[in-house]
Protein backbone atom coordinates (compact mmCIF):
# COMPACT_ATOMS: atom_id res chain seq x y z
CA UNK A 1 0.00 0.00 0.00
CA UNK A 2 1.94 2.93 -1.28
CA UNK A 3 -1.03 5.24 -1.70
CA UNK A 4 -0.97 8.21 0.63
CA UNK A 5 -4.38 7.34 1.98
CA UNK A 6 -4.51 3.82 3.40
CA UNK A 7 -7.43 1.52 3.96
CA UNK A 8 -7.72 2.71 7.55
CA UNK A 9 -9.11 6.03 6.32
CA UNK A 10 -12.29 4.38 4.99
CA UNK A 11 -15.27 3.07 6.85
CA UNK A 12 -16.91 0.93 4.18
CA UNK A 13 -19.82 -0.48 6.26
CA UNK A 14 -20.43 -2.81 3.35
CA UNK A 15 -23.01 -4.91 5.18
CA UNK A 16 -25.09 -1.90 6.09
CA UNK A 17 -24.99 -0.59 2.53
CA UNK A 18 -26.03 -3.97 1.19
CA UNK A 19 -28.90 -4.26 3.67
CA UNK A 20 -30.11 -0.80 2.69
CA UNK A 21 -29.96 -1.78 -0.98
CA UNK A 22 -32.02 -4.87 -0.17
CA UNK A 23 -34.57 -2.73 1.65
CA UNK A 24 -34.97 -0.41 -1.34
CA UNK A 25 -35.41 -3.42 -3.60
CA UNK A 26 -38.28 -4.72 -1.46
CA UNK A 27 -39.83 -1.26 -1.29
CA UNK A 28 -39.86 -0.93 -5.07
CA UNK A 29 -41.22 -4.45 -5.48
CA UNK A 30 -44.11 -3.69 -3.12
CA UNK A 31 -44.94 -0.59 -5.15
CA UNK A 32 -45.39 -2.81 -8.19
CA UNK A 33 -47.42 -5.36 -6.24
CA UNK A 34 -49.78 -2.72 -4.85
CA UNK A 35 -50.41 -1.45 -8.35
CA UNK A 36 -51.04 -4.89 -9.76
CA UNK A 37 -53.04 -6.11 -6.76
CA UNK A 38 -55.63 -3.36 -7.22
CA UNK A 39 -56.21 -4.37 -10.80
CA UNK A 40 -56.13 -8.06 -9.95
CA UNK A 41 -58.70 -7.71 -7.14
CA UNK A 42 -60.95 -5.77 -9.48
CA UNK A 43 -60.66 -8.42 -12.16
CA UNK A 44 -61.28 -11.31 -9.77
CA UNK A 45 -64.28 -9.59 -8.27
CA UNK A 46 -65.79 -8.82 -11.68
CA UNK A 47 -65.13 -12.34 -12.93
CA UNK A 48 -66.69 -13.81 -9.79
CA UNK A 49 -69.80 -11.64 -10.12
CA UNK A 50 -70.27 -11.81 -13.83
CA UNK A 51 -69.11 -15.19 -15.06
CA UNK A 52 -72.49 -16.87 -14.36
CA UNK A 53 -74.29 -14.28 -16.44
CA UNK A 54 -72.10 -14.69 -19.48
CA UNK A 55 -73.86 -16.67 -22.16
CA UNK A 56 -74.52 -16.56 -25.85
CA UNK A 57 -77.91 -14.90 -25.42
CA UNK A 58 -76.29 -12.20 -23.29
CA UNK A 59 -74.59 -11.12 -26.49
CA UNK A 60 -77.57 -11.63 -28.80
CA UNK A 61 -80.53 -10.37 -26.72
CA UNK A 62 -81.76 -6.87 -26.33
CA UNK A 63 -81.97 -5.34 -22.82
CA UNK A 64 -84.99 -6.35 -20.79
CA UNK A 65 -86.72 -5.83 -17.45
CA UNK A 66 -86.18 -9.53 -16.80
CA UNK A 67 -82.52 -10.06 -15.96
CA UNK A 68 -82.45 -13.68 -17.06
CA UNK A 69 -83.22 -12.80 -20.70
CA UNK A 70 -81.51 -9.40 -20.77
CA UNK A 71 -78.58 -8.91 -23.16
CA UNK A 72 -76.50 -6.12 -24.55
CA UNK A 73 -76.88 -6.62 -28.30
CA UNK A 74 -77.95 -3.02 -28.90
CA UNK A 75 -75.07 -1.68 -26.78
CA UNK A 76 -72.46 -3.88 -28.49
CA UNK A 77 -73.60 -2.84 -31.95
CA UNK A 78 -73.90 0.77 -30.80
CA UNK A 79 -70.31 0.65 -29.59
CA UNK A 80 -69.07 -0.90 -32.84
CA UNK A 81 -70.86 1.77 -34.89
CA UNK A 82 -69.70 4.61 -32.69
CA UNK A 83 -66.06 3.55 -32.47
CA UNK A 84 -65.91 2.69 -36.15
CA UNK A 85 -67.13 6.16 -37.11
CA UNK A 86 -64.90 7.77 -34.48
CA UNK A 87 -61.93 6.02 -36.08
CA UNK A 88 -62.95 7.18 -39.56
CA UNK A 89 -63.10 10.79 -38.36
CA UNK A 90 -60.08 10.71 -36.09
CA UNK A 91 -57.43 8.93 -38.13
CA UNK A 92 -57.15 11.20 -41.18
CA UNK A 93 -57.69 14.44 -39.26
CA UNK A 94 -55.36 13.48 -36.43
CA UNK A 95 -52.55 12.27 -38.66
CA UNK A 96 -53.00 15.22 -41.01
CA UNK A 97 -52.79 17.70 -38.16
CA UNK A 98 -49.71 15.94 -36.80
CA UNK A 99 -47.94 16.06 -40.17
CA UNK A 100 -48.73 19.73 -40.51
CA UNK A 101 -47.54 20.63 -37.03
CA UNK A 102 -44.41 18.50 -37.20
CA UNK A 103 -43.26 18.99 -40.78
CA UNK A 104 -44.96 21.97 -42.38
CA UNK A 105 -45.82 24.60 -39.79
CA UNK A 106 -43.47 27.52 -39.39
CA UNK A 107 -42.11 27.73 -35.86
CA UNK A 108 -43.75 30.91 -34.60
CA UNK A 109 -45.87 32.08 -31.66
CA UNK A 110 -49.09 30.94 -33.33
CA UNK A 111 -48.03 27.32 -33.75
CA UNK A 112 -46.57 27.41 -30.23
CA UNK A 113 -50.00 28.38 -28.87
CA UNK A 114 -51.67 25.67 -30.95
CA UNK A 115 -49.20 23.11 -29.65
CA UNK A 116 -49.68 24.05 -26.00
CA UNK A 117 -53.45 24.00 -26.39
CA UNK A 118 -53.51 20.57 -28.00
CA UNK A 119 -51.69 19.20 -24.96
CA UNK A 120 -54.19 21.00 -22.72
CA UNK A 121 -57.16 19.65 -24.67
CA UNK A 122 -55.96 16.11 -24.02
CA UNK A 123 -56.55 16.79 -20.32
CA UNK A 124 -60.06 18.28 -20.52
CA UNK A 125 -62.64 16.10 -18.67
CA UNK A 126 -64.75 14.03 -21.05
CA UNK A 127 -68.09 15.33 -19.74
CA UNK A 128 -67.10 18.75 -21.04
CA UNK A 129 -66.78 17.25 -24.51
CA UNK A 130 -70.17 15.62 -23.99
CA UNK A 131 -71.79 18.97 -23.29
CA UNK A 132 -69.96 20.52 -26.23
CA UNK A 133 -71.19 17.72 -28.49
CA UNK A 134 -74.74 18.17 -27.19
CA UNK A 135 -74.71 21.89 -27.95
CA UNK A 136 -72.70 21.76 -31.18
CA UNK A 137 -73.73 18.59 -32.98
CA UNK A 138 -77.07 17.57 -31.47
CA UNK A 139 -78.66 20.99 -31.22
CA UNK A 140 -76.86 23.59 -33.31
CA UNK A 141 -76.12 21.34 -36.26
CA UNK A 142 -79.39 19.45 -35.67
CA UNK A 143 -77.80 16.05 -36.10
CA UNK A 144 -79.91 14.78 -33.22
CA UNK A 145 -79.07 12.19 -30.59
CA UNK A 146 -77.56 9.91 -33.19
CA UNK A 147 -74.56 7.64 -33.69
CA UNK A 148 -73.05 10.38 -35.84
CA UNK A 149 -73.27 12.98 -33.08
CA UNK A 150 -71.79 10.51 -30.58
CA UNK A 151 -68.93 9.59 -32.90
CA UNK A 152 -68.14 13.22 -33.69
CA UNK A 153 -68.07 14.00 -29.97
CA UNK A 154 -65.76 11.08 -29.22
CA UNK A 155 -63.61 12.11 -32.17
CA UNK A 156 -63.15 15.55 -30.62
CA UNK A 157 -62.32 13.88 -27.33
CA UNK A 158 -59.58 11.62 -28.67
CA UNK A 159 -58.20 13.83 -31.45
CA UNK A 160 -55.64 15.49 -29.17
CA UNK A 161 -54.40 12.05 -28.13
CA UNK A 162 -54.04 10.91 -31.75
CA UNK A 163 -52.33 14.17 -32.73
CA UNK A 164 -49.85 13.98 -29.86
CA UNK A 165 -49.05 10.29 -30.46
CA UNK A 166 -48.67 10.84 -34.21
CA UNK A 167 -46.40 13.82 -33.68
CA UNK A 168 -44.19 11.75 -31.38
CA UNK A 169 -44.06 9.03 -34.01
CA UNK A 170 -43.20 11.45 -36.81
CA UNK A 171 -40.60 13.20 -34.69
CA UNK A 172 -38.96 9.85 -33.93
CA UNK A 173 -38.18 9.31 -37.63
CA UNK A 174 -34.47 10.12 -37.94
CA UNK A 175 -33.74 13.27 -39.93
CA UNK A 176 -31.14 11.41 -41.99
CA UNK A 177 -33.97 9.66 -43.89
CA UNK A 178 -35.57 12.97 -44.79
CA UNK A 179 -32.21 14.31 -45.94
CA UNK A 180 -31.60 11.23 -48.07
CA UNK A 181 -34.97 11.68 -49.69
CA UNK A 182 -34.56 15.39 -50.39
CA UNK A 183 -31.07 14.76 -51.73
CA UNK A 184 -32.61 12.50 -54.38
CA UNK A 185 -34.83 15.30 -55.61
CA UNK A 186 -37.99 14.38 -53.69
CA UNK A 187 -40.48 17.09 -52.85
CA UNK A 188 -41.73 17.62 -49.32
CA UNK A 189 -44.90 15.61 -49.84
CA UNK A 190 -43.02 12.78 -51.62
CA UNK A 191 -40.68 12.65 -48.64
CA UNK A 192 -43.62 12.51 -46.26
CA UNK A 193 -45.57 9.92 -48.21
CA UNK A 194 -42.77 7.57 -49.20
CA UNK A 195 -40.29 7.88 -46.35
CA UNK A 196 -41.56 9.50 -43.16
CA UNK A 197 -45.08 8.10 -42.93
CA UNK A 198 -44.23 4.44 -43.67
CA UNK A 199 -41.61 4.56 -40.91
CA UNK A 200 -43.88 6.37 -38.47
CA UNK A 201 -47.03 4.40 -39.28
CA UNK A 202 -46.73 1.53 -36.75
CA UNK A 203 -46.32 4.00 -33.88
CA UNK A 204 -49.10 6.16 -35.27
CA UNK A 205 -51.40 3.13 -35.37
CA UNK A 206 -50.45 2.22 -31.83
CA UNK A 207 -51.49 5.72 -30.77
CA UNK A 208 -54.74 5.48 -32.72
CA UNK A 209 -55.66 2.16 -31.15
CA UNK A 210 -54.88 3.41 -27.64
CA UNK A 211 -56.99 6.51 -28.32
CA UNK A 212 -59.90 4.41 -29.58
CA UNK A 213 -59.53 2.18 -26.50
CA UNK A 214 -60.07 5.30 -24.45
CA UNK A 215 -63.12 6.25 -26.51
CA UNK A 216 -64.70 2.82 -26.16
CA UNK A 217 -64.77 3.06 -22.39
CA UNK A 218 -66.18 6.58 -22.20
CA UNK A 219 -69.67 6.83 -20.71
CA UNK A 220 -69.93 10.48 -19.68
CA UNK A 221 -69.98 12.21 -23.10
CA UNK A 222 -72.33 9.59 -24.54
CA UNK A 223 -74.73 10.02 -21.63
CA UNK A 224 -74.91 13.69 -22.52
CA UNK A 225 -75.53 12.87 -26.19
CA UNK A 226 -77.64 9.77 -26.21
CA UNK A 227 -79.33 9.34 -22.84
CA UNK A 228 -80.95 6.18 -24.16
CA UNK A 229 -80.62 2.83 -22.48
CA UNK A 230 -83.45 0.52 -23.39
CA UNK A 231 -82.95 0.17 -27.09
CA UNK A 232 -84.57 -2.79 -28.77
CA UNK A 233 -83.03 -2.20 -32.16
CA UNK A 234 -79.51 -1.87 -33.47
CA UNK A 235 -78.23 1.17 -35.40
CA UNK A 236 -78.61 0.73 -39.15
CA UNK A 237 -77.08 4.00 -40.28
CA UNK A 238 -75.17 6.97 -38.83
CA UNK A 239 -78.42 8.77 -38.07
CA UNK A 240 -79.86 5.98 -35.90
CA UNK A 241 -80.42 6.42 -32.21
CA UNK A 242 -77.99 4.36 -30.18
CA UNK A 243 -76.54 3.36 -26.86
CA UNK A 244 -73.09 2.07 -25.96
CA UNK A 245 -71.71 -0.56 -23.60
CA UNK A 246 -70.52 1.70 -20.76
CA UNK A 247 -73.97 3.30 -20.53
CA UNK A 248 -75.68 -0.08 -20.47
CA UNK A 249 -73.33 -1.18 -17.70
CA UNK A 250 -73.86 2.06 -15.80
CA UNK A 251 -77.62 1.57 -15.99
CA UNK A 252 -77.48 -2.01 -14.74
CA UNK A 253 -75.21 -1.09 -11.85
CA UNK A 254 -77.61 1.59 -10.68
CA UNK A 255 -80.58 -0.80 -10.45
CA UNK A 256 -81.56 -2.13 -7.02
CA UNK A 257 -81.84 -5.84 -7.92
CA UNK A 258 -78.73 -7.98 -7.39
CA UNK A 259 -79.27 -9.79 -10.69
CA UNK A 260 -78.62 -6.62 -12.64
CA UNK A 261 -75.32 -6.15 -10.87
CA UNK A 262 -74.34 -9.58 -12.18
CA UNK A 263 -75.33 -8.46 -15.64
CA UNK A 264 -73.23 -5.32 -15.21
CA UNK A 265 -70.22 -7.44 -14.25
CA UNK A 266 -70.77 -9.61 -17.31
CA UNK A 267 -70.93 -6.46 -19.44
CA UNK A 268 -67.67 -5.26 -17.95
CA UNK A 269 -66.04 -8.58 -18.82
CA UNK A 270 -67.08 -8.20 -22.47
CA UNK A 271 -65.85 -4.60 -22.52
CA UNK A 272 -62.52 -5.61 -20.95
CA UNK A 273 -62.07 -8.41 -23.49
CA UNK A 274 -62.56 -5.92 -26.33
CA UNK A 275 -60.20 -3.43 -24.67
CA UNK A 276 -57.48 -6.01 -24.00
CA UNK A 277 -57.88 -7.25 -27.55
CA UNK A 278 -57.32 -3.77 -28.93
CA UNK A 279 -54.35 -3.15 -26.67
CA UNK A 280 -52.68 -6.44 -27.58
CA UNK A 281 -53.17 -5.51 -31.22
CA UNK A 282 -51.34 -2.25 -30.51
CA UNK A 283 -48.50 -4.05 -28.71
CA UNK A 284 -48.23 -6.61 -31.51
CA UNK A 285 -47.86 -3.79 -34.03
CA UNK A 286 -45.17 -2.06 -31.99
CA UNK A 287 -43.16 -5.24 -31.51
CA UNK A 288 -43.33 -6.15 -35.16
CA UNK A 289 -42.10 -2.67 -36.00
CA UNK A 290 -39.23 -2.88 -33.51
CA UNK A 291 -38.18 -6.23 -34.87
CA UNK A 292 -38.18 -4.84 -38.40
CA UNK A 293 -35.94 -1.93 -37.55
CA UNK A 294 -33.51 -4.12 -35.59
CA UNK A 295 -32.99 -6.53 -38.46
CA UNK B 1 -38.19 19.61 -68.47
CA UNK B 2 -37.10 22.68 -70.37
CA UNK B 3 -35.15 23.97 -67.47
CA UNK B 4 -33.42 20.65 -67.06
CA UNK B 5 -32.07 21.00 -70.56
CA UNK B 6 -30.98 24.49 -69.77
CA UNK B 7 -29.24 23.35 -66.60
CA UNK B 8 -27.42 20.47 -68.20
CA UNK B 9 -26.54 22.11 -71.46
CA UNK B 10 -22.84 22.61 -71.85
CA UNK B 11 -20.54 23.43 -74.67
CA UNK B 12 -19.57 20.05 -75.95
CA UNK B 13 -15.84 20.26 -75.43
CA UNK B 14 -14.79 17.32 -73.29
CA UNK B 15 -11.57 18.92 -72.20
CA UNK B 16 -10.37 17.82 -68.80
CA UNK B 17 -10.26 21.32 -67.41
CA UNK B 18 -13.83 22.21 -68.12
CA UNK B 19 -15.35 23.85 -65.05
CA UNK B 20 -18.72 22.32 -64.21
CA UNK B 21 -19.39 24.02 -60.90
CA UNK B 22 -18.08 27.21 -59.40
CA UNK B 23 -18.89 29.50 -56.51
CA UNK B 24 -18.70 33.30 -56.44
CA UNK B 25 -18.33 35.12 -53.13
CA UNK B 26 -20.27 32.40 -51.38
CA UNK B 27 -21.33 33.28 -47.82
CA UNK B 28 -23.56 31.24 -45.54
CA UNK B 29 -25.10 32.54 -42.35
CA UNK B 30 -26.84 30.51 -39.66
CA UNK B 31 -28.93 33.20 -38.04
CA UNK B 32 -26.42 35.94 -37.36
CA UNK B 33 -23.45 33.56 -37.35
CA UNK B 34 -21.41 33.63 -40.52
CA UNK B 35 -20.31 30.05 -41.21
CA UNK B 36 -18.34 30.58 -44.42
CA UNK B 37 -16.89 33.70 -45.88
CA UNK B 38 -16.36 34.70 -49.54
CA UNK B 39 -15.62 31.28 -50.95
CA UNK B 40 -14.54 31.25 -54.59
CA UNK B 41 -14.05 27.73 -55.82
CA UNK B 42 -13.97 25.91 -59.13
CA UNK B 43 -14.79 22.25 -59.72
CA UNK B 44 -13.59 20.58 -62.89
CA UNK B 45 -15.61 18.03 -64.77
CA UNK B 46 -14.77 14.35 -64.24
CA UNK B 47 -12.38 15.07 -61.45
CA UNK B 48 -12.46 14.57 -57.71
CA UNK B 49 -12.21 17.67 -55.60
CA UNK B 50 -11.39 17.15 -51.94
CA UNK B 51 -12.39 19.72 -49.34
CA UNK B 52 -10.06 19.48 -46.37
CA UNK B 53 -9.53 21.52 -43.24
CA UNK B 54 -9.98 21.47 -39.48
CA UNK B 55 -13.35 20.83 -37.76
CA UNK B 56 -15.72 23.75 -37.96
CA UNK B 57 -14.12 25.30 -41.04
CA UNK B 58 -17.36 24.96 -43.00
CA UNK B 59 -16.40 22.14 -45.40
CA UNK B 60 -19.80 20.51 -45.09
CA UNK B 61 -21.56 23.86 -45.30
CA UNK B 62 -19.82 24.56 -48.62
CA UNK B 63 -20.73 21.08 -49.86
CA UNK B 64 -24.38 21.55 -48.91
CA UNK B 65 -24.53 24.75 -50.96
CA UNK B 66 -23.97 22.72 -54.11
CA UNK B 67 -27.32 20.92 -53.88
CA UNK B 68 -29.09 23.54 -51.81
CA UNK B 69 -29.42 21.25 -48.78
CA UNK B 70 -28.94 24.36 -46.68
CA UNK B 71 -32.45 25.36 -47.78
CA UNK B 72 -33.73 22.77 -45.31
CA UNK B 73 -32.19 24.59 -42.36
CA UNK B 74 -34.61 27.35 -41.52
CA UNK B 75 -32.04 29.76 -40.11
CA UNK B 76 -29.58 29.33 -42.97
CA UNK B 77 -29.10 32.12 -45.48
CA UNK B 78 -26.90 31.83 -48.56
CA UNK B 79 -25.35 34.84 -50.31
CA UNK B 80 -23.33 34.85 -53.48
CA UNK B 81 -23.83 32.42 -56.30
CA UNK B 82 -23.13 28.83 -57.26
CA UNK B 83 -22.83 28.36 -61.01
CA UNK B 84 -23.61 24.97 -62.46
CA UNK B 85 -22.78 24.93 -66.18
CA UNK B 86 -23.06 28.69 -65.99
CA UNK B 87 -26.52 28.76 -64.38
CA UNK B 88 -26.89 30.15 -60.88
CA UNK B 89 -28.39 27.49 -58.61
CA UNK B 90 -29.62 30.21 -56.28
CA UNK B 91 -31.53 32.24 -58.81
CA UNK B 92 -35.21 32.41 -57.82
CA UNK B 93 -36.56 30.41 -60.77
CA UNK B 94 -34.41 27.36 -60.09
CA UNK B 95 -36.11 24.55 -58.20
CA UNK B 96 -34.08 22.88 -55.44
CA UNK B 97 -35.62 19.45 -56.09
CA UNK B 98 -34.48 19.55 -59.70
CA UNK B 99 -30.94 20.52 -58.73
CA UNK B 100 -30.83 17.62 -56.31
CA UNK B 101 -31.79 15.19 -59.03
CA UNK B 102 -28.78 16.44 -61.04
CA UNK B 103 -26.36 16.77 -58.11
CA UNK B 104 -26.56 13.76 -55.83
CA UNK B 105 -25.32 13.39 -52.27
CA UNK B 106 -23.84 10.69 -50.05
CA UNK B 107 -23.87 11.38 -46.33
CA UNK B 108 -21.44 10.92 -43.49
CA UNK B 109 -23.37 8.12 -41.88
CA UNK B 110 -24.82 5.51 -44.25
CA UNK B 111 -28.55 6.21 -44.34
CA UNK B 112 -30.33 3.62 -46.47
CA UNK B 113 -34.11 3.74 -46.06
CA UNK B 114 -35.57 0.93 -43.94
CA UNK B 115 -36.84 -0.58 -47.17
CA UNK B 116 -35.56 -3.41 -49.35
CA UNK B 117 -32.25 -3.03 -51.18
CA UNK B 118 -34.18 -2.90 -54.43
CA UNK B 119 -36.59 -0.21 -53.20
CA UNK B 120 -33.70 1.88 -51.90
CA UNK B 121 -32.18 2.11 -55.35
CA UNK B 122 -35.54 2.40 -57.10
CA UNK B 123 -36.68 5.24 -54.82
CA UNK B 124 -35.10 8.10 -56.74
CA UNK B 125 -36.22 6.60 -60.06
CA UNK B 126 -39.83 6.41 -58.92
CA UNK B 127 -40.10 9.88 -57.40
CA UNK B 128 -38.48 11.44 -60.45
CA UNK B 129 -40.80 9.64 -62.84
CA UNK B 130 -38.22 7.43 -64.56
CA UNK B 131 -39.62 6.21 -67.87
CA UNK B 132 -37.26 3.31 -68.49
CA UNK B 133 -37.06 -0.17 -67.02
CA UNK B 134 -36.62 0.31 -63.29
CA UNK B 135 -35.37 -3.22 -62.69
CA UNK B 136 -32.62 -2.73 -65.24
CA UNK B 137 -31.65 0.65 -63.81
CA UNK B 138 -31.42 -0.82 -60.31
CA UNK B 139 -29.10 -3.57 -61.52
CA UNK B 140 -26.97 -1.08 -63.46
CA UNK B 141 -26.64 1.23 -60.45
CA UNK B 142 -25.75 -1.58 -58.07
CA UNK B 143 -23.13 -2.84 -60.50
CA UNK B 144 -21.67 0.63 -60.87
CA UNK B 145 -21.49 0.92 -57.09
CA UNK B 146 -19.65 -2.44 -56.97
CA UNK B 147 -22.36 -3.96 -54.80
CA UNK B 148 -24.26 -6.12 -57.27
CA UNK B 149 -22.38 -9.36 -56.69
CA UNK B 150 -22.90 -9.14 -52.95
CA UNK B 151 -26.63 -8.42 -53.04
CA UNK B 152 -27.99 -9.87 -56.28
CA UNK B 153 -29.57 -12.82 -54.44
CA UNK B 154 -31.08 -10.74 -51.66
CA UNK B 155 -32.56 -7.68 -53.32
CA UNK B 156 -35.71 -8.10 -51.23
CA UNK B 157 -33.78 -7.92 -47.93
CA UNK B 158 -33.96 -4.76 -45.87
CA UNK B 159 -31.13 -2.36 -46.70
CA UNK B 160 -30.33 -2.11 -43.01
CA UNK B 161 -29.28 -5.79 -42.93
CA UNK B 162 -26.13 -4.91 -44.88
CA UNK B 163 -22.79 -4.11 -43.24
CA UNK B 164 -21.76 -0.47 -42.83
CA UNK B 165 -19.57 -0.42 -45.92
CA UNK B 166 -22.22 -2.16 -48.00
CA UNK B 167 -24.82 0.30 -46.74
CA UNK B 168 -22.66 3.18 -47.89
CA UNK B 169 -22.22 1.60 -51.32
CA UNK B 170 -25.99 1.12 -51.42
CA UNK B 171 -26.37 4.84 -50.74
CA UNK B 172 -23.95 5.52 -53.59
CA UNK B 173 -25.96 3.20 -55.86
CA UNK B 174 -29.12 5.04 -54.80
CA UNK B 175 -27.52 8.35 -55.76
CA UNK B 176 -26.19 6.96 -59.07
CA UNK B 177 -29.55 5.53 -60.12
CA UNK B 178 -30.98 8.89 -61.16
CA UNK B 179 -27.93 9.61 -63.35
CA UNK B 180 -26.63 12.75 -61.69
CA UNK B 181 -23.77 14.81 -63.09
CA UNK B 182 -22.10 15.47 -59.79
CA UNK B 183 -21.95 13.51 -56.55
CA UNK B 184 -21.30 15.24 -53.26
CA UNK B 185 -19.78 13.09 -50.52
CA UNK B 186 -19.70 14.32 -46.96
CA UNK B 187 -16.99 12.29 -45.17
CA UNK B 188 -18.40 9.09 -46.67
CA UNK B 189 -15.91 6.81 -44.90
CA UNK B 190 -15.82 8.34 -41.44
CA UNK B 191 -17.94 5.57 -39.93
CA UNK B 192 -16.34 2.72 -41.86
CA UNK B 193 -13.48 0.35 -41.13
CA UNK B 194 -10.27 0.51 -43.24
CA UNK B 195 -11.27 -2.29 -45.62
CA UNK B 196 -14.67 -0.79 -46.34
CA UNK B 197 -12.99 2.59 -46.70
CA UNK B 198 -10.63 1.20 -49.31
CA UNK B 199 -13.56 -0.25 -51.27
CA UNK B 200 -15.29 3.14 -51.33
CA UNK B 201 -12.09 4.90 -52.36
CA UNK B 202 -11.56 2.51 -55.25
CA UNK B 203 -15.15 3.07 -56.24
CA UNK B 204 -14.66 6.84 -56.26
CA UNK B 205 -11.72 6.49 -58.65
CA UNK B 206 -13.85 4.26 -60.90
CA UNK B 207 -16.74 6.67 -60.93
CA UNK B 208 -14.94 9.75 -62.21
CA UNK B 209 -15.00 8.51 -65.77
CA UNK B 210 -18.72 9.36 -65.72
CA UNK B 211 -19.19 11.71 -62.80
CA UNK B 212 -17.70 14.66 -61.05
CA UNK B 213 -17.18 14.13 -57.33
CA UNK B 214 -16.69 16.55 -54.48
CA UNK B 215 -15.63 14.88 -51.25
CA UNK B 216 -15.29 16.34 -47.79
CA UNK B 217 -12.68 14.55 -45.74
CA UNK B 218 -10.78 14.90 -42.48
CA UNK B 219 -8.21 12.52 -43.66
CA UNK B 220 -5.34 13.89 -45.74
CA UNK B 221 -4.19 10.42 -46.82
CA UNK B 222 -7.66 9.90 -48.20
CA UNK B 223 -7.51 13.20 -50.05
CA UNK B 224 -4.16 12.13 -51.48
CA UNK B 225 -5.53 8.74 -52.56
CA UNK B 226 -8.79 9.81 -54.20
CA UNK B 227 -8.66 13.43 -55.28
CA UNK B 228 -7.23 15.29 -58.25
CA UNK B 229 -7.60 18.70 -56.73
CA UNK B 230 -7.80 19.85 -53.14
CA UNK B 231 -9.25 22.91 -51.53
CA UNK B 232 -7.99 23.79 -48.06
CA UNK B 233 -10.29 25.71 -45.74
CA UNK B 234 -9.61 27.19 -42.34
CA UNK B 235 -11.46 28.92 -39.54
CA UNK B 236 -10.82 32.60 -39.12
CA UNK B 237 -10.69 34.69 -35.96
CA UNK B 238 -14.40 35.39 -36.45
CA UNK B 239 -15.09 31.61 -36.54
CA UNK B 240 -16.11 31.86 -40.20
CA UNK B 241 -14.55 29.35 -42.57
CA UNK B 242 -12.58 30.66 -45.51
CA UNK B 243 -10.67 29.21 -48.42
CA UNK B 244 -6.90 29.28 -47.96
CA UNK B 245 -5.80 27.77 -51.21
CA UNK B 246 -6.82 25.36 -53.86
CA UNK B 247 -4.89 23.43 -56.46
CA UNK B 248 -3.53 20.10 -57.57
CA UNK B 249 -3.70 17.62 -54.69
CA UNK B 250 -0.07 16.51 -54.98
CA UNK B 251 1.08 20.10 -54.95
CA UNK B 252 -1.14 21.10 -51.99
CA UNK B 253 -0.04 18.13 -49.91
CA UNK B 254 3.67 18.24 -50.72
CA UNK B 255 4.46 21.79 -51.61
CA UNK B 256 1.72 24.19 -50.54
CA UNK B 257 2.00 27.87 -51.29
CA UNK B 258 0.57 28.96 -47.99
CA UNK B 259 2.31 28.60 -44.65
CA UNK B 260 -1.06 27.84 -42.98
CA UNK B 261 -1.67 24.89 -45.29
CA UNK B 262 1.72 23.44 -44.59
CA UNK B 263 1.21 23.85 -40.85
CA UNK B 264 -2.05 21.94 -41.08
CA UNK B 265 -0.87 19.09 -43.26
CA UNK B 266 2.29 18.53 -41.29
CA UNK B 267 0.35 18.47 -38.03
CA UNK B 268 1.81 21.67 -36.65
CA UNK B 269 -1.63 23.16 -36.65
CA UNK B 270 -2.94 24.30 -33.28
Amino acid sequence: MNSPIGIEHFSPKLNRRKRFGQFIYLLLLSCVLIGIMGLLLLLVRILFDGIDWLSWHFLTNFPSRHPEIAGMKSAIFGTIWTIGLTGIFTVPIGIGAAIYLEEYSPKNWFTQIVEINISNLAGVPSIVYGLLGLALFVQWMSIGRTVLAGALTLALLVLPIVILASREAIRAVPDSYRQASYALGATKWQTQKSVVLPIAMPSVLTGVILALSRAIGEAAPIIAISALVYLTFIPTNPLSRFTVMPIQIFNWVSRPQDEFRGLAAAGIIILLIILLGMNSFAIYFRNRYQKQSEE
Amino acid sequence: MNRENELTKTNNSQSNDQVILSTRDLNVYYGTFRAIKDINLEVKKNQVLALIGPSGCGKSTVLRCFNRMNDLIMSAKVEGSVLYNGNNLYSPDVDAAEIRSRIGMVFQKPNPFPKSIYDNVAFGLKINGYQGDIEEAVERSLKRAALWNEVKDRLKDNGLTLSGGQQQRLCIARALAIEPDIILMDEPCSSLDPIATLAIEELIRDLISKYTIIIVTHNMQQAARVSDETAFLMVGEDRAGYLVETGDTQQILTNPKEERTEAYITGRFS
